[in-house]
């Protein structure tokens, strides 16, 4: 495994320190040009690749910003660290949001992400633990990252670790049956270690899912499974960051944050044909001046 | 070898894989804290009663969810534990084969996957209810080891190793009692073949409850004069090339003999490699016809499909005669 980037680390650490001391009107503003840094690299790299789910990336950036920021107790520089918090990024697809996020703690220098899907590279189109440190699984095939993180909070209680466990799902993911079977037994095992986050987009990849197969009411369906849940705005930083606050009742937390696809980049917002599609030069340019 | 019945009358004792699964793993659990078993409701179906009386927190049942069970086992090793997670063998590799393929073989996480009651051992419940799909599917995953033991013993050291490894195994637990064909003192090798018999004739490669039964036809066919080699192919994934390599290079036929169905199994693997060597061999590969099976107990299917010692003496016979 190739050590860490540690000039970036340090980067990373310094601005979890500041976010540490920060007012809450600083900290907003911190967060906010962190994830714009994120997102420009996160076009580029979709733009060289000439693949990617940029619409998707640009809604969860904000939340993987927060968490990788602010909330996780992790260390670049021991990625296995046995008392880490664990982010299992169910929604594989957005590689390229996770792979930013990676690389501003400096798990993987930030030169590499130009290498995104290029032959060879260790950035694949979805995610490798083998390859990529801080990766928690390879996820890619939808449903699969929340029974990882139910297994992970059951070794958590079960050696009374002090560890949390995120798992980061796409809305449309929750068509998947897994994850029912998964939010049922994290609630009758009151793993209360573990946070849901489902990246709320409204969009799947070729319509809106509640024309596709209906969510809502989402937040009622998790309180009904067990779940202690929490809606919010999933572009609100201070937002965010009180959802992610541990469980109060003993029972696993869902975060359902409410976000929009493409955030960011105005001509893509919640256009549901930005899923995967690729920006033309032009459009990239105009992008990157939107988040300048 | 001296297990095989041929000519006595005596029939050896027969034992159920799944109680010698239970013992070695409730030993396993003694040992180590970090053994824990997960399961889909299986707890009497897996024989996990004695684990979870003597270990109750460390058994955890998520309810009749194969998808969340294997997701939940590769969680637990993320957290430093090493899983047993068991299920009926149909239900475990069929309903979360991807789970399977990505969650344990392209993650590397070390579970081991206890695949209970596999074959036709639920005979008359019928096809849904049969695991003859599992070597095909499983065979066809990188990095995860596939074994199918034969007796007691094999199951046990079976466990043993795939509790040390750091890669997920797939294990193949019997619920049809088979007699010990393991030679005291021998021990089960990661990747490498046992001799039960030798022979320069033909060579057999059998698994699981087959073994036995090939001992047997390899008794019919001595007192013909037809010297049979009797390979235990316990491990069907890593395939035992050096074994195969001997035989091709040694025999003038090859038969392989599993409960399974032949379109990707045990048979299939050898028939690969010996399809890539200098010397052409006669082959016959028997298991399940790629067909689903009729009605009827184990024993009956196990006839059907002819996997009885005097059909395998059959085959090796019409194999001979091809060369």
């Amino acid at each position: 495994m190739i050590a860490n980037d540690v000039a970036q680390t340090d980067l990373w650490r310094s601005l979890k320190e500041d976010l540490a001391n920060a007012s809450a009107l600083q900290r907003s503003a911190l967060l906010t040009e962190e994830a714009r840094q994120r997102r420009r690299q996160n076009v580029r790299m979709i733009s060289e690749a000439g693949q990617g789910h940029i619409g998707g990336d640009m809604s969860v950036t904000d939340i993987l910003t927060v968490l990788y920021c602010h909330i996780l107790r992790i260390d670049p520089a021991n990625p296995a660290w046995p008392d880490r918090d664990r982010l299992v990024m169910s929604k594989g697809h957005c590689a390229g949001a996770l792979y930013t996020a990676l690389a501003s703690c400096g798990f993987i220098p930030s030169s590499e992400l130009s290498t995104f899907m290029a032959p060879g590279s260790r950035l694949n189109g979805h995610p490798n633990r083998l390859k990529v440190p801080g990766v928690e699984a390879n996820t890619g095939p939808l449903g699969h990252g929340l029974p990882i993180a139910v297994g992970i909070a059951h070794a958590g209680m079960l050696r009374s670790a002090r560890y949390r466990v995120f798992a980061v799902l796409g809305d449309g993911e929750m068509q998947e049956g897994s994850n029912w079977e998964a939010l049922m037994s994290a609630a009758h095992y009151q793993l209360s270690n573990l946070c849901a986050v489902i990246d709320r987009n409204r969009l799947q990849q070729g319509a809106p899912t509640e024309e596709t197969n209906a969510l809502d009411p989402l937040a009622e369906r998790l309180h009904a499974f067990g779940w202690e849940v929490r809606t919010v705005d999933g572009h609100d930083f201070e937002a965010l960051i009180d959802a992610f606050e541990p469980s109060s009742g003993g029972r696993p937390v869902a975060v359902v944050a409410n976000t929009t696809k493409g955030k960011g980049i105005s001509f893509m917002e919640d256009d549901v044909s930005w899923h995967h599609k690729v920006p033309t030069d032009e459009q990239v340019r105009t992008a990157l001046e939107e988040l300048a | 070898m001296s297990t095989a019945t041929g000519g006595s009358d005596v029939q050896p004792a027969e034992y159920d894989n799944r109680d010698a699964f239970a013992d070695e793993l409730i030993a396993l659990a003694r040992e180590n804290p970090r053994v824990v078993a997960v399961c889909n409701d299986s707890v009497g179906s897996s024989k996990l009663g004695g684990f979870k009386s003597e270990f109750p927190d460390r058994l955890i049942n998520v309810g009749i969810a194969e998808q969340n069970l294997v997701g939940v086992g590769a969680g637990l090793a993320n957290g430093g534990f090493v899983p047993f997670v068991s299920g009926a063998a149909p239900f475990l590799t069929g309903r979360a084969l991807e789970q399977i393929k990505a969650d344990l073989a392209y993650s590397q996480y070390p579970v081991v996957l206890c695949g209970m009651s596999p074959g036709m051992a639920y005979g008359e419940l019928g096809p849904t209810h049969h695991s003859v799909e599992d070597l095909s599917w499983l065979r066809a995953l990188p990095g995860l080891d596939v074994v199918v033991p034969a007796d007691r013993l094999e199951t046990r050291q079976a466990l043993r190793i795939a509790a040390a490894a750091d890669h997920p195994t797939f294990i193949r637990v019997g619920r049809f009692k088979v007699p010990d064909v393991t030679p005291e003192g021998a021990r089960l090798e990661r990747g490498h073949w046992t001799t039960l018999r030798d022979g320069d004739d033909a060579a057999v490669f059998a698994i699981g409850t087959m073994v036995s039964r090939t001992l047997r036809a390899a008794e019919l066919l001595a007192s013909e004069g037809i010297e049979v080699r009797v390979v235990n192919a316990a491990y069907v994934a890593p395939l035992d090339r050096a074994a195969i390599a001997d035989a091709a290079a040694s025999v003038n036929a090859l038969v392989t003999v599993e409960e399974a169905n032949i379109s990707g199994g045990l048979g299939a693997g050898i028939a690969v490699e010996v399809a890539q060597s200098k010397r052409r061999l006669p082959m016959r590969i028997l298991g399940v016809r790629d067909e689903f099976a009729p009605t009827g107990s184990n024993d009956n299917l196990l006839d059907y499909f002819g996997l009885t010692a005097s059909a395998i003496s059959t085959a090796v016979r019409e194999a001979l005669s091809d060369v």
